[in-house]
């Protein structure tokens, strides 16, 4: 499939050297823009597709009182600087208030822009998610997104490609953060550096949409450039009837390309693996990058276990989270709970927060951040009372953002407190410094929310263990 | 922009053994916030330089005068995480011009050459050498010549034959840059755009 999407995409192939790809949508935020954009203009050059770019202004943006101007100086100057960027060159921006406002990587899907057999590229390393249509999307360094403004073009060596297959039937409480967490628990942060990832097999392709955009969005975590699942009756029923959707004739015909994509019988990966979803149980991260997971109930491993060359590494972590080898994750004091981010900002994961929480109450000790990934899963929470049932067991939901995920903004986890993260990164200081981050799925979030301490989902919603 | 010529070097190396170092350690978000590629040298491993009444670490390699140089040498997977260019306009804006280390993340890599900055593959057993020739002498020297794809410790003459792509290097070598050489195929481009329909 990638080879597929990718090969149709090639314009020219440099000799020695990388190809040059055609890019279909390019997605664009405030952080990483502006010194593109301004290269652009000493050279004295326009957007050459405009009409192939999308904006919106998310990573710096406060997420309470949305409608006043931005206080944060810098901040406002930056998002200012995209409006003025987007009206020069004619891009569609999705600004602050806009009822299609959000994530990058949430409003991308939602409003249908992103469809199978696309190539996608976004200044920003998480444009991975979009690949769960069967998409080619991958992030890009700021030098890049001159060259796709410029020329709608990238040059890019051809990644290698690896298939993860999950089969099997998932336990109860078990979701797909789980999953992600659990195959770089496996495969190491470098494991998919230089490749082009595939998921498969039967866990995967019962998974939702959203599920699966959770999967793709954490691919860049294990190193690889790219994550990617085949398109089928699932996609094409999320995409049916959304707002840049193709419709009629032209719908039937992209349709006959979608179907098209999936790999062959038989195709051959640089890499393959091989796990089994009845292996995978509720996930958490112990340490400072996401490869260091462990199923919930595992102690943390002792310094024996670890390999001599990364016990460094493994030290300077644990002292970092002033957690000890050996050390149970349950039962563990956690301050802060952040529900959000591209990962699981969604309103399936709002979904599962609420049905957790429905009757309960947020323990006294957690201050819990609970933020949509776009404007269209605030109305969709508010619609089916979702926002009811938070505020009924003392949580608020706050307005769309990246906001703790990576705390550009004011939501930022004090020095030396616990939070327990939806989000995708736990390095040192990427809540805000000093925070001491660890990783999981909605469902463990809202436990650990209930509880006041690290808690296992499955046992607050009675789910008999195995 | 066109970037700089990538020259013969010779310098001594700081030292940095540690592995995935990210880009939030390299250059951390908050200081994300400028509209303008300069000054990012100052915040570069802000949190691992300064503690949080900002003064500087005491043992932190950047803070210990023994250690200078236009090329830092770095523990396995350097550079993984988000895809901020600005960790190399930081580096480079610090004065580094090469990193080494056993493993590069992809977009790190690809940053790291779209600006200048040079970065070199070893094995885990070169970079154990170089850590090593370091650590008996802070003022250890080390050549590298883009031109033949070599990295030297001077002292002992031990080299590596790193690799690169052909493309790449004539780019560094010449100042060349990626959207000079795109412009140039407009017409290929169109053409492309034409027959997708
Ligand atoms: S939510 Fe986090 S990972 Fe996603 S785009 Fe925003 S900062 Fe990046």
């Amino acid at each position: 499939m990638f080879d597929k999407i990718w090969d149709a995409h090639v314009v020219h192939q440099v000799e020695e050297g990388p190809q040059v790809l055609y890019i279909d949508k390019h997605f664009v935020h405030e952080v990483t823009s502006p010194v593109a954009f301004l290269g652009l203009e000493n050279r004295k050059l326009s957007v050459s597709r405009p009409e192939k770019t999308i904006a919106t202004p998310d990573h710096n943006v406060p997420t309470l009182d949305q409608a006043l101007p931005i206080r944060d100086a810098l901040s406002r100057k930056q998002v200012d600087q995209l409006t003025r960027n987007c009206e020069k060159h004619g891009i569609q921006l999705c600004g602050l208030n806009h009822p299609w406002h959000g994530i990058v990587h949430v409003i991308g899907p939602e409003l249908g822009i992103t469809q199978p057999g696309m190539t996608i590229v976004c200044g920003d390393s998480h444009t991975s998610p979009h690949g769960a249509f069967g998409a080619v999307a991958f992030g890009i360094g700021t030098s890049e997104i001159e060259m796709v403004l410029a020329t709608q073009c990238i040059l890019q060596p051809k990644p290698k490609t690896m298939r993860i297959n999950i089969d099997g039937d998932l336990h109860p409480g078990v979701s797909s953060k789980d999953i992600i967490l659990y195959i770089i628990s496996r495969i190491g942060t470098g494991g998919g550096t230089g490749y082009f990832i595939e998921y498969a097999g039967s866990a995967i392709r019962n998974l939702s949409m959203e599920a699966r955009l959770t999967i793709c969005n954490m691919s860049i975590e294990s190193g690889a450039r790219g994550g990617m699942i085949a398109p089928d009756e699932i996609t094409f029923q999320y995409l049916a009837g959304r707002e840049f959707v193709p419709k009629g004739e032209e719908w039937e015909k992209k349709m006959a390309w979608w179907k098209s994509l999936p790999t062959d019988d038989g195709a051959i990966f640089d890499k393959e693996y091989h796990f089994n979803a009845e292996d995978i149980t509720p996930m958490i991260t112990f340490g400072t990058n996401p490869g260091m997971g462990l199923k919930i109930s595992e102690p943390i491993p002792s310094l024996d276990s670890i390999p001599p060359s990364k016990r460094e590494t493994f030290r300077k972590s644990l002292h970092y989270m002033d957690f000890n080898p050996g050390d149970s994750m349950l039962g563990k004091k956690v301050d802060y709970v952040f529900v959000g981010s591209c990962t699981n900002g969604r309103i399936e994961d709002l979904r599962a927060v609420a049905n957790l929480i429905k009757g309960r109450k947020k323990a006294e000790n957690i201050t819990a951040w609970i933020v949509p990934g776009s404007k269209q899963v605030e109305k969709q929470a508010h619609a089916e009372g979702i926002v009811q049932i938070l505020e009924e067991a003392g949580f608020k939901l706050r307005q769309p953002g990246c906001s703790a995920c990576l705390a550009m903004n004011d939501d930022k986890i004090p020095a030396g407190k616990y939070a327990v993260s939806t989000s995708n990164r736990n390095f040192e200081g990427r809540q805000g410094p000093g925070a001491r981050t660890m990783l999981a799925s909605p469902l463990t979030a809202a436990a650990t929310a209930i509880a006041g301490y690290i808690a296992d989902p499955r046992e607050i919603l009675e789910i008999k263990m195995y | 922009m066109p970037i700089d010529k990538f020259k013969k070097l010779r310098s001594t190396a700081v030292p940095l053994p540690i592995e995935n170092v990210d880009t939030d350690q390299i250059i951390p978000a908050r200081f994300l916030k400028a509209i303008e590629r300069k000054g990012f040298g100052d915040n570069l491993f802000r949190d691992w330089r300064y503690d949080q009444k900002n003064q500087p670490v005491k043992d932190f390699v950047l803070n210990t005068p023994v250690y200078s140089g236009e090329i830092l040498v770095a523990g396995e997977n350097f550079g993984s995480g988000s895809s901020r260019e600005h960790a190399a306009w930081a580096l480079f804006d610090y004065g580094f011009r090469v990193v080494v280390s056993s493993f590069f993340a992809d977009i790190f890599k690809n940053n790291a050459l779209n600006n200048g900055l040079l970065p070199v593959q070893v094995t885990p057993e070169f970079l154990e050498k170089i850590f090593d020739a370091i650590k008996k002498d802070p003022r250890a020297e080390f050549k590298v010549d883009l031109e033949n794809q070599n990295f030297t410790i001077a002292e002992t003459g031990e080299n590596f034959q790193f690799e690169i792509s052909a493309y790449k290097k004539e780019c560094l070598l010449k100042g060349y840059d990626d959207i000079d050489y795109l412009l140039s195929l407009k017409e290929k481009i169109e053409a492309f755009e034409n027959q997708q329909g």
